[in-house]
């Protein structure tokens, strides 16, 4: 936009803050908020809100089947937000983007619709030490039942994927399926994975990614990527929660069956057969979340306006900047890559041997809210040898100001654990 | 941070060094439990002779609050019958060390301060209900258990 280009993209990320009213919040004894739970779930812009509150104002309707005035321009409305994904991860077919509830729902789509009908015994699936539990249980649940393999890449001291053990799956010619993380939302630790999508085209195995922390933070381009599955979710990405997308490849969703069977999803039901519809409506039966696939066009203009480039850009700043303060805090120990090029605006750390509950509760006197636990992610916290993490994750809104903030309250906890 | 409704000196204190703290060799009564949401992860180790507590120990990875409350517990329940011991109840535990206001005001927290309790509740259940064929007991201390928080 216009106005925005006149600004210096310093001036755009100090400006923004004020669309988002939560920003403005007084928590716990008249702290403002410092919110760093960004991987967690991001805020949302005034745009996004008014977007959601003028839906139901003025076009509620359910779509795609009445033909009265407000079910049009609710239609409408609906499919431009699957326009501009398109357009947003260069994805050429439009037909290809599927709404889903979430990245989770997104990967169990793939693991009932495809997975059932295409892994067998005596096959291996692969997925990663720093996955999600989204990315490992229905995996989990898929080799059980079919008697095919679960393997794990394992990561090395710096957070980072051992590669070289992909290449040792691989060559078995058994692999038949490659879930991965883009990145990690633990560690914050960005995946080859042109290197990995490549390995796995090679070898002839399908790749599924788990992009739930990269759409928000990075430039994503999924014609050039060359995977079978992407997935994210709108939440991390200042849209409304209850949306994601599951993208995949035309010929894939093709030979699929649908994952949910009901209304929308059909082209004719008789009493003991059904024909499906079209893609990507084969696989949104029912009435999808309207209101927020549509609020959630907003987010992502918000987000071009400001350019990803721009918002990677201020993120490798951010964490740069705590990178560095965090290394002179005696006692703070940092999980994943220490170098922001190679990590997204994720930090883990744990504070002398002070429990990451107990550090996140007294913190949050100073209105600084981090996450603390084990993630959704409990097969990396093995990994590490540790119960749980603090995590502290960035976004557009994010300061420098407010990593001062996060990093004087450790003084706090220092003080209450007379360290 | 002076007068921190939650990271009293008692807390803090128990949290660097728990009471009871270790294992015990051949229990009577072993119960692992743990809160999803927060990690916290603990073992109970109980004898039981006399129809009394005669040893427990716990251990397990947690927070402050947990390793608080679980040393506090193992202090109040060693020794006694374990007719008082089925009737404990959480408020005496939290008013132990001054959490009965987590119950209102956190309840994430209450979950790490409640989690060695609803181990031993789960626990004695099942001596209850196996040796001394007391279901009638066994039963409330599922239900409390289950009810806990």
């Amino acid at each position: 936009m216009s106005a925005a280009a006149a600004e210096s993209t310093s001036e755009i990320f100090e400006n923004l803050r004020h669309d988002f009213p939560v920003l403005e919040r007084i928590v716990r004894d008249g702290k403002k908020l410092v919110y760093l739970d960004n991987a967690a779930t991001t805020q949302k812009p005034n745009q996004v809100i008014d977007a959601i509150s003028d839906y139901y104002k003025n076009h509620n309707s359910n779509i795609h089947r009445a033909v009265h005035a407000l079910a049009e321009e609710s239609t409408e409305a609906f499919e431009i937000t699957r326009d501009k994904i398109a357009k947003f991860l260069n994805i050429k077919n439009r037909k290809e983007i599927v709404f889903v509830k979430g990245t989770t729902e997104a990967i169990n789509l793939v693991a009932y619709a495809w997975g059932r009908d295409n892994i067998k015994k005596g096959d291996i699936v692969i997925t990663t030490e720093y996955e999600h539990h989204s990315n490992i249980v229905p995996w989990q649940m898929l080799t059980k039942e079919t008697g095919a393999e679960l393997k794990y890449i394992d990561i090395n001291d710096n957070g980072e994927l051992m590669l070289e053990q992909l290449d040792e799956y691989l060559a078995t010619g058994k692999v038949k399926l490659v879930a991965i993380s883009h990145v990690s939302n633990v560690l914050g630790t960005i995946t080859d994975i042109q290197e990995v999508i490549e390995k796995c085209k090679n070898a002839g195995s399908k790749i599924l990614v788990d992009g739930a922390q990269a759409v928000p933070h990075m430039k994503v381009d999924i014609d050039n990527l060359g995977c079978d599955f992407y997935a994210f979710s709108a939440h991390k990405m200042l849209g409304p929660t209850g949306v994601g997308v599951l993208w995949a490849r035309k010929e894939l969703l093709e030979n699929m069956k649908p994952f949910q069977g009901g209304g929308d999803m059909i082209r004719e039901v008789h009493k003991y057969e059904t024909t499906w519809n079209d893609l990507p409506y084969k696989f949104e039966a029912g009435t999808p979340n309207v209101a927020d696939v549509i609020s959630f066009s907003a987010a992502i203009d918000y987000l071009e306006t400001i350019g990803m480039d721009n918002i990677r850009k201020h993120e490798v700043e951010l964490t740069q900047y705590a990178l560095e303060k965090m290394k002179n805090v005696k006692g703070l120990t940092i999980y994943g890559p220490k170098d922001s090029q190679k990590a997204s605006g994720v930090i883990s750390f744990n504070f002398n041997d002070v429990h990451p509950h107990d550090v996140a509760t007294i913190i949050d006197k100073n209105g600084v809210a981090i996450r603390s636990g084990h993630h959704c992610a409990q097969v990396l916290m093995e990994k590490l040898n540790v119960a749980a993490t603090n995590r502290a994750s960035f976004y557009i809104y994010t300061t420098k100001q407010e990593v001062d903030v996060l990093i004087d309250s450790l003084q706090h906890v220092a003080e209450v654990f007379k360290l | 941070m002076s007068g921190d409704p939650i990271y009293t000196e008692m807390i803090i204190e128990y949290s660097r060094n728990p009471s009871n703290y270790g294992k015990l060799e051949n229990p009577h009564i072993t119960r692992h439990d743990s809160n999803p949401l927060c990690g916290d992860s603990i073992d109970l180790y109980l004898n039981i002779d006399d129809n009394k507590i005669s040893d427990v120990k716990f251990d397990g990875k947690g927070c402050a609050i947990c390793m608080a409350c679980s040393s506090v517990l193992t202090e109040l329940i060693k020794g006694k019958d374990l007719d008082d011991v089925k009737k404990f109840e959480k408020d005496e535990l939290l008013s132990e060390l001054g959490l009965e206001h987590l119950i209102k005001t956190s309840p994430v927290r209450i979950k790490c301060a409640l989690l060695s309790l609803k181990a031993l509740k789960y626990g004695i259940y099942s001596y209850f209900a196996e040796k001394m064929n007391d279901i009638e007991s066994a039963g409330n201390l599922k239900d409390e258990a289950a009810n806990l928080y």
